[in-house]
C-alpha cells in the first residue's frame, strides 16, 4: 500500500454508469447529480477509514533472528532452508539430525533419496521416509516453500505408531509363550508319572499331580481371558444396550473375586439408581478382574475400598483402591497392555494371567468410558471407572 | 567453516551435499537388496541395479566438482583434505551401490527359495553391513572421528560373520549337493555384504582422515 488512499476508482465509475442510466431512464438531472454525489461522497469516507491493520513488511527476506526465536522451542524438529542450504534449525532438531546441520547443504541432514526429492520439489508435500535419522525410523517429512529460495521442513516421527502395529505380532508371540509355559510344566510331570509305573511314593505323586492341576487350571484361565478379551475385542464398536443397575452387579462381583476367605478385607460403599447402558457379564468381569487384582497386590491385612457414586459429567464412577507398595510410575502407562507385568515372577506365582487389566480396558473403551490407575509407591493403588449414566430422563432416583 | 571467498565456501556446501545424497542412495540400495534377497521381490531388485546409474552419475558430478575446485580455488589445509576425501568417498560408495547391484542380481537366481533354509543365515549380516554404511555417512555428515573408529572397529563383526556363514553354507552343499547353485549365490551375498562392510570402513577412515587430518591407527588400510 504505497498510497495512502487509493481513489475506489471502480466504485465511481459504477457510480457515474448508475446516474447515467437515471438521466436515460428519464430522471431528473437533479436527481441523478444527487444520487452520484452521495454515491461518490460515501466512497470517499469509506475509505478514509484507516486500514484496520498496518502491517509493516520490510523489502524481501524475513528477519532471520525472529524466525530463529520463533520457531527455537517448538517441539516438532523444524528446518527453514535457503537455497538448499540449512539456515535456522530449531532445537528439537539439533538434537535430532545434530547440531552441525546449521549452514550445511540440507542433504547432509537428509540424506535419504525420497527425503531429498522431496527438497528439490517447488511446491509443498509430505513423504514418509524409513531409516532417516536412525535405521527402522519412521519420519514424516513435510515441506512448504516460502518463496524466495526458503522453505520450512517440518520433521515427525511416526516410529512409535509403527511400533503399534508391531506389538499386535508381538502378541501372538507372547500369547504363544505363555500358552506353552504351563503346558511344559503339565508335559514334564504327566511323563515323569507315567515314566516311573506306579513306583513313586504317594507324597511325590501328590505333589506332581497338584502341579499338574494348578498349571492346568492356569492354562484354562489364560485361555478363557484369551477368548474373552477377543470377543470385547470384536464387538468394540458397538455399544451395548442392555439397562444395567449397576449396584446389585458390582455387588455380586465383587463378592464373587474376592471369595468366602478374602471377603473380610472388602469394603463396599455402593451408592443407589445408578444406570448405565452396559453389558452384565462384562461389567461383572470388569469388577471381578479389579478388586481380584487390588486383593491380589494390596498388602494383605489391608481392606479394599470399593466406591459405586455419582460422578461429575453425567458418569457413573467407580473406584476401586487398595492399600499396598503401588506401582512404580515407569509402569503406568504400560499396564494395559496384554502380558505386561511389573514382577514376572509374582504376577505368575499369584496365578496372574497377565490380561486381566487389557480387558478391563476393553470393557471400558466398550462402554464409552474412562479408565485412570494412580498409583503411589508405598502408598497403594486406585482404580477408578467412569461410564456414562443413561441420560434418557426417565431413570429416576428410586 | 568461514571462507573470505563465498563462491568456495558454496562449492565445499554442494560438495558435501552431493557425497551425502550419495551416501543415502547407498544405503537404501543395501537395504532394498536385502530385502528383495529375503522376500523373492523381484521388482524391487530391478529397482536397486535401475538406481545404481543414478549413483555412477552422481560420482562423475563429484568428481567433476572436486577436480573444478582444486583447479579454480587450489585449496589449502583442512579444505583441500575435504575435497581429496570426498573425492576418495565418492568413489567407494560408488563400489558399495554396485555390490548392492551384485547382491539384487544374486537374489533373483535362488531357486525354491522356501525349501532354502540358509536363506536365514544372510539377513543378520546385512543388517550389521548396512548399519555401517548408515554410521559411517552420519560419521561423514557430522565430521565425526569418534563414530567413524567406531565404524571402523564392527568390521570385525561382519568378518566374523562371513566366516561363520561361509563354513555353514558349505556344509550345507556337501549335505544338499541339489541346492548347490542357490548356495553358491548366497556364498556371493555373503561376500558382497564383507566388501560393504570393507567399504563402509574405508568411507569412516576416510572420515577420520578428513577431520583429524590423520589416517585412524591400528587400521590395514
Amino acid at each position: 500500500m504505497e498510497h495512502r488512499r487509493p481513489l475506489p476508482w471502480p466504485g465511481l465509475a459504477l457510480a457515474v454508469v448508475g446516474s447515467l442510466g437515471l438521466l436515460i431512464l428519464g430522471q431528473q438531472p437533479w436527481l441523478a447529480l444527487t444520487v452520484l454525489l452521495l454515491w461518490g461522497c460515501s466512497l470517499w469516507l469509506a475509505i478514509a477509514e484507516p486500514p484496520p491493520v498496518s502491517t509493516t513488511r520490510t523489502n524481501g527476506a524475513f528477519n532471520r533472528d525472529t524466525m530463529s526465536e520463533l520457531i527455537e522451542h517448538s517441539g516438532t524438529p523444524l528446518l527453514l532452508t535457503e537455497k538448499g542450504r540449512i539456515a535456522i534449525a530449531n532445537q528439537a532438531a539439533r538434537e535430532v539430525l545434530g547440531a552441525h546441520i546449521v549452514g550445511q547443504d540440507v542433504r547432509v541432514a537428509l540424506r535419504h533419496p525420497d527425503a531429498i526429492t522431496l527438497t528439490n520439489m517447488d511446491r509443498a508435500d509430505t513423504t514418509t521416509v524409513r531409516g532417516l535419522v536412525r535405521r527402522h525410523d519412521i519420519w514424516r517429512l513435510s515441506r512448504q516453500p516460502l518463496g524466495d529460495g526458503m522453505a520450512v521442513i517440518e520433521l515427525i516421527n511416526r516410529t512409535a505408531e509403527a511400533d503399534i502395529s508391531r506389538s499386535h505380532t508381538d502378541f501372538v508371540a507372547n500369547a504363544s509363550h505363555e500358552l506353552r509355559t504351563p503346558l511344559a510344566s503339565i508335559i514334564g510331570y504327566a511323563e515323569t508319572l507315567a515314566e516311573e509305573n506306579g513306583e513313586t511314593d504317594v507324597a511325590t505323586r501328590d505333589r506332581f499331580l497338584g502341579t499338574i492341576l494348578r498349571e492346568s487350571r492356569r492354562l484354562k484361565g489364560l485361555v478363557d481371558d484369551l477368548m474373552s478379551l477377543s470377543r470385547i475385542e470384536a464387538e468394540k464398536h458397538d455399544q451395548p444396550s442392555d439397562r444395567i443397575d449397576m449396584r446389585p452387579v458390582v455387588e455380586r462381583a465383587a463378592r464373587d473375586a474376592a471369595g468366602p476367605e478374602r471377603l473380610s478385607r472388602l469394603e463396599l460403599d455402593l451408592a443407589d439408581g445408578i444406570v448405565v447402558r452396559g453389558d452384565q457379564q462384562q461389567l461383572e468381569q470388569l469388577v471381578r478382574n479389579l478388586v481380584d487384582n487390588a486383593l491380589k497386590y494390596g498388602a494383605e491385612d489391608e481392606p479394599v475400598r470399593v466406591v459405586l457414586e455419582e460422578g461429575q459429567a453425567g458418569n457413573a464412577r467407580l473406584t476401586v483402591s487398595d492399600r499396598g507398595e503401588g506401582i512404580a510410575p515407569e509402569h503406568l502407562p504400560h499396564l494395559t497392555r496384554r502380558f505386561y507385568r511389573t514382577d514376572p515372577g509374582r504376577s505368575r506365582a499369584s496365578g496372574g494371567t497377565g490380561l486381566g487389566l487389557a480387558i478391563v480396558k476393553h470393557i471400558v473403551e466398550r462402554h464409552r468410558g474412562r479408565l485412570d490407575i494412580e498409583s503411589k509407591v508405598g502408598r497403594g493403588t486406585t482404580v477408578v471407572v467412569r461410564i456414562p449414566l443413561i441420560d434418557d430422563g426417565e431413570q429416576g432416583l428410586s | 567453516m568461514e571462507h573470505t571467498v563465498k563462491a568456495f565456501d558454496e562449492d565445499i556446501t554442494r560438495l558435501r551435499g552431493l557425497i551425502a545424497q550419495m551416501g543415502g542412495m547407498a544405503e537404501v540400495a543395501v537395504q532394498r537388496a536385502m530385502d528383495a534377497l529375503v522376500k523373492g521381490d523381484d521388482t524391487l531388485a530391478e529397482q536397486v541395479i535401475a538406481d545404481d546409474k543414478k549413483l555412477d552419475a552422481l560420482e562423475s558430478e563429484v568428481d567433476k566438482l572436486a577436480v573444478r575446485i582444486i583447479a579454480l580455488r587450489a585449496p589449502m589445509a583442512d579444505d583441500l583434505r575435504e575435497v581429496i576425501a570426498a573425492l576418495k568417498i565418492a568413489g567407494v560408495v560408488e563400489r558399495i551401490g554396485d555390490y548392492s547391484k551384485a547382491i539384487a542380481k544374486a537374489g533373483r537366481k535362488i531357486e525354491d527359495r522356501k525349501k532354502f533354509g540358509p536363506l536365514t543365515l544372510v539377513p543378520a549380516m546385512g543388517e550389521i553391513a548396512a548399519e555401517m554404511v548408515h554410521d559411517a555417512m552420519t560419521a561423514y555428515a557430522a565430521r565425526d572421528a569418534v563414530l567413524a573408529r567406531e565404524v571402523i572397529t564392527t568390521d570385525e563383526k561382519v568378518d566374523n560373520f562371513y566366516e561363520s556363514i561361509f563354513r555353514n553354507l558349505v556344509s550345507h552343499m556337501v549335505e544338499n549337493p541339489s541346492t548347490i547353485s542357490s548356495a553358491a549365490q548366497l556364498l556371493f551375498v555373503a561376500r558382497n555384504l564383507e566388501r560393504i562392510g570393507d567399504h563402509a570402513t574405508n568411507v569412516a577412515e576416510m572420515v577420520h582422515y578428513a577431520a583429524t587430518g590423520a589416517y585412524p591407527v591400528d587400521s590395514d588400510f
